[in-house]
């Protein structure tokens, strides 16, 4: 286990004004976010599993903001706040949480698959380590056009345990993909601690032994993250050369919302809880003269007014129709013939092009209304179906 | 109409899709240097060069993985993988991924990527290098699903899927590589999806081969008229998904029985899946009972005479057809 570090290790100036006010407020925002996230859950708004990054927030808008536009951002399940870091309309990300027609993925989704294809952010994905190939999907691409875009991949220290952790390492390095991989490591996966999953802690050795070069960085720290990640994102840019980023964080909540934490102390969890990433930055800006206790907690009041309004708007969002129950699965050119899928809510089996054509009081109909209306839609995972997930 | 092996007719539509469409791009093991294991990509890099026609490591998930991500961001890639048991070690991205990738964003993005494989028991390979799977991917919504068998319908289906914006599943088969038919000369010939083939007419029987098995059919259409007065209808449906299954239950009401021919195994297979379908829509024009010739329900065996009774041949389709026109129904 890694102790806290005592001092932020960022002893570079601060960035412009602008800028760091930048960072705070969206670290703010994500908070706050993930706060509400959490109570709406227990509120039973939200529905499934739900990830929150609380203590995270460093690592992730430190990265993200290393990023330019044209750059593609991929995640994991815990993904809410790469999406809001990279521009996305929180009432959007809520709505995705509540699983409403006007989500990110139109309630398809859920929290642990956002997407905002405008802004580049290329996903949240359940499937632990599944996003690596998919990232090094992207900077093929991007290489390939000859593109002057870079793909930064978000992940845990639980993948590099996978085998496409390895598998992607070795390709990437291979053909000189312009990709980052950075690792959250915050020191769990799921909730078995590093040195229990992983025979080598040291978890850039794992990325040299692929050809992948590493950097380290205080993922509590969002101005060394960023200065990290953007000379990561530079040689990968430049020099066509995949690199591994560390960085050191921790979440100071479960791993999700039914996780009772035995596997660690709460004196290790209040230790790092003294690290908090937007107490401690916001504590230096207004030290250094960027802003002033009220403008911080202006700052503050903005983010939860923010996420007041993606409540409201969340819950004023319809769910999505019956007869979207078909819809994206394929996508139907000009040429459609034969059968996609078999629709079996009606005696008349379906074709693919009338599937939209589904009537109301069909069998299964009451079920959908019930969840329509109900607040108390969907039961809760149990603990046991909880420990399904990774 | 030029003659050509079926192999060559695979490898005929990547390069005039290489040739066609800049996005197009090929990757998998031994594809390049190597010209395949099968020959399917024998000549393409030489005329592509690297940056179109990839060599990769031995890394199944990762390289239809990629496969994935490219597909998202512009690109049209083609892996190809040495056989459908290696495709086990992808399942995660072609089923959590390129299936479900459009659905689950909302839309927001398609996934174009074809994935190519050889399916087929007949050349002792045994338990992990033999196997037909349809069955597996046409269980997942999001996939298409194509089963050529001639070469004109390895040509033209491949060229078709490389241009169509979802994930296909492309399943060839070992033992069809080698087997020549006539193939249109025509600039730019491709076969729809969801259009079966009717291979051979009749009014008694309708039986319907999957891959190699329509093949298989054909003979023992052809015995069956010979010695048993018996004519029967032989269809092949091309695509899994999306299934023509207006064709399918057109020829059923004709017929009036139906037959169904596979290679893979038989607890939930596609002719259980058919068989299902067709008893839905043509319950009332069924005179017996739909019979199924499958794959024996074992691992494939190495020994060569354990592996020809592990996958079916024309005796056991006669047999099926003759069950279902004998009197007691």
């Amino acid at each position: 286990m890694a102790e806290p570090a005592a001092d932020s290790t960022s002893s570079a100036a601060l960035p412009d004004p602008e800028v760091a006010r930048d960072w705070l407020a969206t670290m703010t925002l994500i908070r706050r976010f993930e706060e509400r996230a959490g109570e709406m859950y227990a509120k039973a708004k939200v529905g499934g599993f739900l990830h929150l990054a609380i203590g995270e927030e460093a690592t992730i808008v430190g990265s993200t903001r290393a990023l330019r536009e044209q750059d593609y951002l991929i995640s994991t399940y815990r993904s809410h706040g790469h999406t809001l870091a990279r521009g996305s309309d929180p009432n959007h990300v809520m709505a995705e949480l509540f699983g409403r027609v006007d989500g990110l993925c139109r309630g398809r989704g859920g929290s642990m698959h956002m997407f905002d294809l405008k802004r580049r952010f290329m996903g949240g994905y359940g499937i632990v380590g599944g996003n690596l190939p998919i990232a090094a999907g992207f900077a093929l691409a991007s290489d390939y056009n000859g593109l002057d875009e870079a793909t930064l991949c978000q992940f845990g220290d639980g993948a590099s345990n996978q085998g496409t952790f390895g598998e992607t390492m070795n390709l990437a390095a291979l053909w000189s993909l312009p990709v980052v991989f950075m690792i959250t490591n915050n020191q769990f996966g799921m909730g078995t601690a590093l040195e229990r999953h992983s025979a080598v802690t040291d978890l850039l050795r794992k990325g040299e032994g692929f050809g992948v070069p590493g950097m380290r960085c205080d993922g509590m720290d969002v101005q060394d993250t960023y200065e990290v990640t953007t000379e990561a994102l530079r040689v990968a840019r430049e020099e066509r050369k995949p690199v591994l980023v560390e960085a050191l964080t921790y979440r100071f909540r479960g791993h999700s919302m039914a996780d009772p934490e035995e596997y660690r102390t709460k004196e290790q969890v209040d230790e790092w809880r003294k690290r908090d990433p937007i107490a401690i930055f916001g504590d230096r800006l207004v030290q250094d003269g960027v802003m002033t206790d009220e403008e911080r907690e202006t700052l503050d009041g903005e983010a939860v007014a923010r996420i007041d309004d993606a409540v409201a708007f969340a819950d004023a969002s319809p769910h999505p129709s019956p007869n979207e129950l078909y819809d994206d699965i394929y996508v139907l050119g000009d040429q459609v013939r034969g059968w996609y899928s078999v629709d079996e809510r009606t005696s008349t089996p379906h074709r693919g092009e009338d599937e939209r054509e589904m009537e109301e009081n069909l069998p299964g109909h009451t079920e959908y209304e019930r969840a329509m209306g109900a607040p108390d839609a969907g039961s809760k995972p149990t603990d046991a179906a909880q420990a399904d997930d990774d | 109409m030029a003659v050509m092996r079926y192999r060559e007719a695979l490898n005929a539509a990547l390069r005039e899709e290489l040739a066609r469409d800049e996005s197009v791009m090929l990757m998998g093991e031994d594809i390049g240097v190597f010209n395949g294991a099968f020959k399917v990509t024998a000549g393409l890099l030489e005329e592509f060069g690297e940056r179109r026609v990839r060599d990769t490591p031995i890394s199944e998930n990762t390289i239809v993985g990629m496969g994935v991500g490219a597909a998202m961001t512009g690109l049209r890639p083609v892996v190809e993988l040495m056989t459908i048991n290696f495709s086990l070690l992808a399942m995660d991205q072609i089923v959590n991924h390129a299936a479900s990738i459009r659905y689950m964003f909302g839309g927001q993005v398609k996934v174009p990527l074809v994935v190519r494989m050889p399916q087929g028991a007949g050349h002792q390979l045994g338990p992990t290098h033999s196997h037909s799977w349809e069955a597996l991917f046409l269980h997942v919504p999001g996939l298409l699903v194509a089963t050529p068998t001639t070469a004109a319908d390895a040509k033209g289906l491949l060229k078709s899927a490389i241009r169509d914006d979802n994930p296909v599943i492309f399943i060839e088969h070992e033992y069809l590589y080698g087997q020549r038919g006539e193939v249109p000369d025509e600039e730019d010939f491709t076969v729809r999806f969801g259009e079966a083939a009717i291979r051979r007419e009749g009014s008694d029987v309708t039986i319907i081969g999957i891959s190699r098995m329509a093949l298989t059919a054909a003979r023992a259409a052809k015995t069956l008229s010979e010695k048993h007065g018996i004519e029967a209808e032989v269809i092949d449906p091309r695509t899994l998904r999306p299934l023509d299954l207006d064709t399918i239950v057109a020829s059923v009401r004709k017929t009036n029985r139906c037959v169904i021919v596979e290679e893979g195994w038989p607890h939930g297979g596609v002719g259980a899946n058919l068989a299902a379908l067709i008893t839905e829509q043509a319950f009332d024009d069924l005179d017996a009972p739909i019979q199924r010739v499958t794959g024996a329900d074992v691992p494939m065996p190495y020994s060569k005479p354990l592996e020809q009774l592990a996958f079916p041949h024309e005796p056991q389709v006669i047999d099926a057809v003759l069950a279902t026109t004998t009197s007691r129904y």
